[in-house]
């Protein structure tokens, strides 16, 4: 049995706009192999979905929801013929340029939102035997930009009065917790950092986090659905912390699930972090920040 | 043939000038026979005396080695620290070239670290031993069976690589949310169990490139160090978990290091990094991995697991940057302070102080961030949460701080290596600032160069006044005061100050054992600075406060241990002894085992501090009781070698005490010791060595011409000897010093006495069995036998007949316990005796005797050559030869032909040379012995008998005896 496989010369696979892709396609076979013609294509789309809760209201322009294609072509690697038993690597270099008209976004993986690299190998066999295939995603990331965004620190201090939508204004514990993100203007590559003090809490608290959401919007003119998803939750304390303490806010922003912010026509991908204060009865209280994430 | 036998007639003085003696290089008034027998006692004791030579260094050595660890303790205490301090730069110098050329490879670092560091495998095992549970602990898994660990793999191949590494969170996001959780009560040993297994399951898993699973367990691991349940299990649970983390640290490690074998510019071939890389060498691919890691931990949802991960890959930082290290430990010690329940965070503050110590050796503030934060952390303790989870619990305070005492240790222990004066009074500082606990005074003394600490004695011994009892007593703290000040002396100024301050409040410790526990340092402090009035008063105030209740029954190793402490500090021993407690604190042990060990030291001590002989009675009497003490400690029971122990320690005092020449005084003293010491042999033999050799030294004194007064006294030596060797228990000793005492006898003049020794001796003869354990080996007696018989005939030449007896008494007397002596069946022993005996009474015959002593008169001046007297010696002669010729000839058995030839030839020899050969009867038997010798199945060679009958011939007289010796033809 032949097996394909597609090798990439950068081990992080990470390739930014105007690069060669360079790599190798290894075809391992016991016996030589005849076929069809061996090609490779290069693939990258936005995939756009819809929540269950919006379907309905988006049947009207289904139009707008099929992939964006935003790269696609495909070379041929190997004219039909023969290839020897053993392994054989047959080099490749393809250019990473968009379609024309079309910009070239970050790799992403969202709930709804879905930005995809891929190289696809196939081997066109006769028809008795199978054809073989091999699909290997690459990540696109964009290259450094020229303009370095401001820091923009934002100071925050939690009370009982600063909430909004509070029932019972009597059941809130009283407490004062203060604290500082070091910049809302976040990089994507580095953490997002801050510091928070717990001044004063009657009662006693299970945990504090920093949940980092993303927003993701898909729609055109006529109407949009936005949804926002938790991508991950980061403790940064644990139990009743000691009072008057500066405690780090500090979270890695994940690779693949994270991108800079992309705001288009059709749809948009932006982040918030909160801060979750979860007292020892479940109450909880959260501290919402929109952020924006640039590479730099 | 018993008529047949004359002596022949002896000229020793023609002889001697004949051939070349060596007697006649001998000053002419030293006898011979004096010569031997100072010479004897003087061997004897010089025997005895290399015999102690030879055991000294044994008895030496252990103190030695102890003054050994002495030293390399207090070498270690400063050498090391006394470079840091004395040369900070150069050393931070040679540091940070360190880094920046071999970015510190742990390797190295490993070796910087000195040996004041308690390294954690130590701490390790004392905290596993401290702190133990019996409740059941519960367990939080939610580890796949094996089936699901397949379904795991498959899954994982079959995804796209994005999804995998969305797959690899969720799974850690289903392992966060306890996915298939199970919960279960186990026992301590099934915990440790159940956490070995999940060690081991880690190190399974990766093997099978299974390294999310890995990553899981260690998660899982990890989480259970957020759980305080069982808290007082908890400090073992961190070293076990820390343990699981260690390992997964390592492997890890190892696997991006095995992926970063790089290929050098100018070579095909790759090679696996140094041990000491930079980050320029590590691969692109490496780095990823690396990275990967460092993101996977970074998404993990909860602090505590998060933290723990991170810190225990911290080493894998080299394989990214240089100066990750720093902010890394900084950012860790923050992350802590997120950690609400105080006793997690102190542990994992002291983990993060454990890896940070092998990952960095520059850049420790995190070190003092990590102190400071803890101190903080006390403000806590009176919260509700803590005072909730004492309620929980069921614990109190101070247990609960107890739970602290590791780590806390440990953090500051990391702050004080190679810390620096400053930094100690920065520490002080801050510890004054936030709490007067116990528990932090004890780490911060124990953790500390003692140099700094003894320098700050007084200011200490302030701060233990006022500090808090809730954990650590006060009393511990006075014992890790002590012990630096022990170690490193405290400025002279304060050294009496602070004496008093300490020792006022250690004096109201109403526990014995608290009490006795701060003693047993302080009494070396004492003993080493102050004088032995103050040690006086000190152990006066110990023997106050263990008397009451029998307290000293359970603390007799700490008592003995104070007797130790204060032997090194007194080398004049009568100084030991004048001191009026010491005698009644030695009698504090009252357990008899303890009493004997105390002693031993001291009389151990003493033999080796003790360098001239002394005579002052305060030493003697002190002490005599003390070896009293050890000698009465044996019994039937004892066990050899403690009996020779002892022995040697006794005697070894014995022989350091002397009133030089009051011998009268000595012998007293000598009588004392044997009353004292009668159930040990190898002292009394050594008392009567020495009491024969006071004898002898008497002898000296006067001349040899004893007066009234020598006279009396030598008799009273000689009577001491008398007595006191009958009840030595080995019979061979016995023999000896009978023979031995009878000559010192004889040679002052004591006739009759010296007779009374050697008829005992003779007496005793009979009782010596076959077989005897010599030397740990069952000997036959035979050999010492032959010799001790050949040295009682030599000795019985020049003893004079007593004239109211019949003659040559003792000689007979002799001979028939030489018959009766218990030979082995069949052995020619006896028969060489014999002959030896022929070779006494050829001496015997004489008319002037070859040596005498001086002032006594022998045989020789007593019977000057009577004819009767000669008569009857032919005649026992005559018996004697008579036996031994029936013994060659008896045999007659082929096998015994060599045996025959052998003894005929030995008896050959004596009879030329003792017997008158010109008589034709003596050679003719002379010639009838030869010729058993040279007949052909002898065995000898021929050379051999032409040899000895050229020697023979040589003779004038023999030239008759040498023509009838034939002589096998075949060797000519």
């Amino acid at each position: 049995m032949a097996s394909l496989e597609i090798k990439f010369k950068r081990a992080s696979k990470i390739y930014k706009e105007g690069d060669t892709v360079k790599g190798s396609v290894s075809i391992t076979s016991k016996d030589s192999i005849t076929h069809n013609g061996l090609s490779l294509m290069m693939e990258g789309a936005v995939n756009l979905q819809l929540s269950a809760k919006s379907v309905g209201m988006f049947e009207a322009f289904y139009n707008s929801l099929k992939p964006i294609q935003i790269i696609q072509y495909s070379v041929e690697l190997a004219k039909p013929g023969k290839i020897p038993s053993g392994t054989t690597d047959i080099p490749f270099e393809l250019p990473l340029k968009p379609k024309s008209g079309k910009k070239l976004h970050e790799t992403y993986h969202g709930v709804f939102v879905n930005i995809t690299y891929t190289l696809r190998c196939d081997m066109k066999r006769s028809l008795l035997a199978k054809d073989l295939q091999k699909t290997s995603e690459f990540i696109v990331e964009y290259g450094d930009s020229a303009t370095k965004a401001m820091d923009k620190p934002v100071d925050f201090c939690i009370t009982p009065e600063s909430l909004a939508n509070v029932k019972e204004r009597n059941n809130v514990p009283d407490f004062k917790v203060t604290g500082k993100i070091d910049t809302v203007n976040c990089c994507i590559t580095k953490p997002f950092t801050g510091e928070l003090c717990v001044e004063r809490c009657s009662a006693p608290i299970r945990s504090i986090e920093i949940q980092l959401v993303r927003v993701e919007t898909c729609g055109c003119a006529e109407g949009y659905a936005r949804d926002p998803t938790e991508i991950q939750n980061i403790q940064i304390a644990d139990g009743d912390v000691c009072r008057g303490v500066m405690i780090p806010l500090f979270m890695i922003f994940p690779r693949l699930f994270t991108c800079p912010t992309i705001s288009t026509s059709t749809f948009k991908v932006e982040f918030e972090a909160n801060i979750v204060i979860v007292f020892q009865d479940d109450h909880l209280v959260t501290e919402n920040f929109p952020i924006t994430l640039h590479r730099l | 043939m018993a008529s047949e036998w004359k002596p022949r007639v002896r000229q020793y003085q023609l002889e001697t000038s004949r051939i070349e003696c060596p007697l006649e290089d001998c000053p002419p008034e030293e006898h011979p026979l004096k010569a031997i027998v100072v010479e004897t006692i003087q061997a004897k004791k010089a025997d005895k005396k290399s015999k102690k030579d030879k055991d000294e260094p044994a008895i030496v050595d252990p103190l030695s080695t102890k003054e050994e660890i002495v030293d390399p303790l207090s070498q270690a205490s400063i050498d090391p620290l006394s470079q840091a301090i004395s040369d900070p730069l150069s050393a931070v110098l040679t540091d940070s070239v360190k880094i920046g050329s071999t970015f510190g490879a742990p390797v190295s670092k490993e070796e910087d670290r000195d040996i004041t560091f308690e390294p954690w495998s130590s701490k390790r095992t004392g905290i596993l031993e401290k702190y133990t549970t019996s409740e059941k602990i519960p367990i939080t898994t939610s580890f796949l069976s094996n089936e699901e660990r397949q379904k795991l793999e498959t899954r994982a191949t079959a995804v796209m690589e994005a999804d995998k590494v969305k797959h690899r969170l969720e799974q850690l996001d289903d392992l966060e949310d306890g996915g298939q959780q199970e919960t279960l009560n186990l026992s301590q040993k099934e915990y440790i169990r159940k956490i070995d297994t999940m060690n081991r399951s880690l190190t399974d898993a990766w093997q099978r490139d299974q390294r999310v699973m890995s990553l899981k367990i260690t998660i899982q691991c990890s989480k259970l160090l957020a759980d305080n349940g069982v808290i007082h299990f908890y400090p073992s649970k961190f070293v076990l978990i820390t343990d699981i983390l260690d390992n997964f640290g390592n492997l890890v490690f190892e696997r991006i290091r095995e992926k970063s074998a790089y290929t050098p510019p100018n070579s095909s071939k790759s090679i696996e990094l140094p041990k000491n890389f930079s980050p320029e060498q590590v691969p692109e691919s490496a780095k990823e991995t690396c990275r990967n890691w460092f993101f996977k931990i970074a998404s993990i949802r909860e602090l505590v697991p998060r933290f723990y991960v991170e810190a225990a890959l911290l080493n894998c930082y080299r394989f990214l940057t240089d100066q990750e290290f720093t902010q890394a430990l900084i950012r860790l010690t923050k992350m802590t302070r997120g950690i609400g329940d105080p006793l997690v965070a102190a542990y994992a503050r002291a983990y993060l102080c454990r890896v940070g110590q092998t990952v960095a050796t520059s850049g420790r503030e995190y070190v003092v961030i990590n102190f400071t934060d803890y101190l903080n952390t006390f403000s806590q303790l009176n919260s509700d949460f803590v005072q909730n989870i004492l309620a929980v619990q069921s614990l109190d305070m101070s247990k609960y701080l107890r739970l602290f005492v590791p780590a806390v240790e440990w953090i500051l222990q990391c702050v004080a290596h190679k810390g620096t004066e400053k930094l100690l009074e920065e520490v002080i500082g801050l510890i004054k600032e936030k709490t007067s606990s116990g528990l932090v005074y004890n780490a911060l003394i124990s953790s500390f160069d003692p140099r700094f600490i003894s320098k700050r004695a007084l200011e200490f011994a302030d701060l233990i006044k006022d500090s808090e009892e809730t954990v650590v007593s006060k009393y511990e703290l006075y014992v890790s005061l002590g012990n630096c000040v022990v170690i490193v002396d405290p400025p002279e100024k304060q050294r009496m100050p602070l004496l008093n301050n300490v020792w006022k409040p250690v004096m109201k410790l109403e526990d014995p054992s608290q009490y006795i526990s701060c003693a047993q340092v302080w009494i070396e402090y004492v003993a080493k600075h102050f004088t032995r009035k103050e040690v006086n008063t000190l152990l006066g105030d110990i023997i106050k406060h263990m008397m009451p209740g029998k307290a000293f029954e359970d603390h007799y190793s700490e008592i003995l241990s104070i007797v130790n402490k204060i032997l090194p500090y007194f080398t004049d021993f009568s100084q030991l002894f004048s001191m009026d407690k010491f005698l009644p604190y030695i009698d504090l042990c009252q357990k008899e085992s303890v009493k004997v060990e105390a002693s031993k030291n001291i009389v151990r001590s003493f033999t080796v501090k003790q360098t001239t002989d002394t005579n002052d009675p305060l030493i003697i009497n002190g002490m005599m009781y003390l070896c009293k003490i050890l000698h009465d400690s044996l019994d039937a029971m004892s066990l050899n070698d403690d009996r020779r122990q002892i022995s040697e320690l006794i005697t070894s005092f014995l022989g350091k005490i002397s009133f030089g020449r009051d011998f009268e005084q000595q012998l007293s003293f000598y009588v004392e010791a044997r009353a004292a010491f009668s159930n040990l042999d190898a002292v009394l033999i050594y008392l009567v060595h020495n009491v024969n050799l006071l004898a002898m030294q008497t002898r000296l004194l006067v001349k040899g011409n004893h007066n009234r007064k020598t006279a009396s006294f030598v008799r009273a030596c000689i009577a001491y000897s008398f007595i006191t060797v009958p009840s030595i228990d080995a019979i061979l000793y016995r023999l000896n010093l009978y023979l031995i005492s009878g000559r010192v006898a004889v040679a002052n003049g004591a006739l009759s006495q010296g007779d009374a020794f050697f008829k005992a001796a003779v007496t005793a003869l009979k009782e010596v069995p076959q077989y005897m354990d010599m030397d740990h080996r069952r000997q036959s007696t035979e050999d010492f036998a032959q010799s001790f018989f050949c040295n009682l005939f030599s000795t019985l030449l020049v003893i004079p007949d007593n004239p109211d007896r019949e003659p040559l008494l003792l000689i007979r007397s002799a001979l028939n316990s030489l018959e009766d002596y218990n030979w082995i069946e069949n052995s020619d022993t006896k028969y060489k005796v014999y002959s030896s005996a022929i070779c006494l009474l050829a001496a015997v015959c004489q008319d002037k005797y070859l040596y005498s002593i001086d002032k006594v008169d022998s045989n020789d001046a007593l019977y000057s050559g009577e004819k009767k007297f000669t008569n009857e010696v032919v005649s026992l002669v005559s018996k004697l030869l008579a036996v031994i010729w029936n013994h060659i000839k008896g045999l007659t058995s082929p096998d015994d032909a060599k045996r025959q030839a052998k003894l005929a030839l030995g008896l050959f020899a004596r009879l030329s040379v003792h017997s008158d050969v010109t008589d034709p009867a003596v050679s003719k038997m002379l010639v009838n012995i030869w010729n058993i010798a040279q007949r052909e199945n002898s065995g000898l060679s021929g050379d051999l008998l032409a040899r000895i009958k050229s020697l023979v011939s040589g003779r004038k007289e023999c030239a008759g005896l040498a023509g009838m010796l034939a002589v096998p033809t075949d060797t000519f």
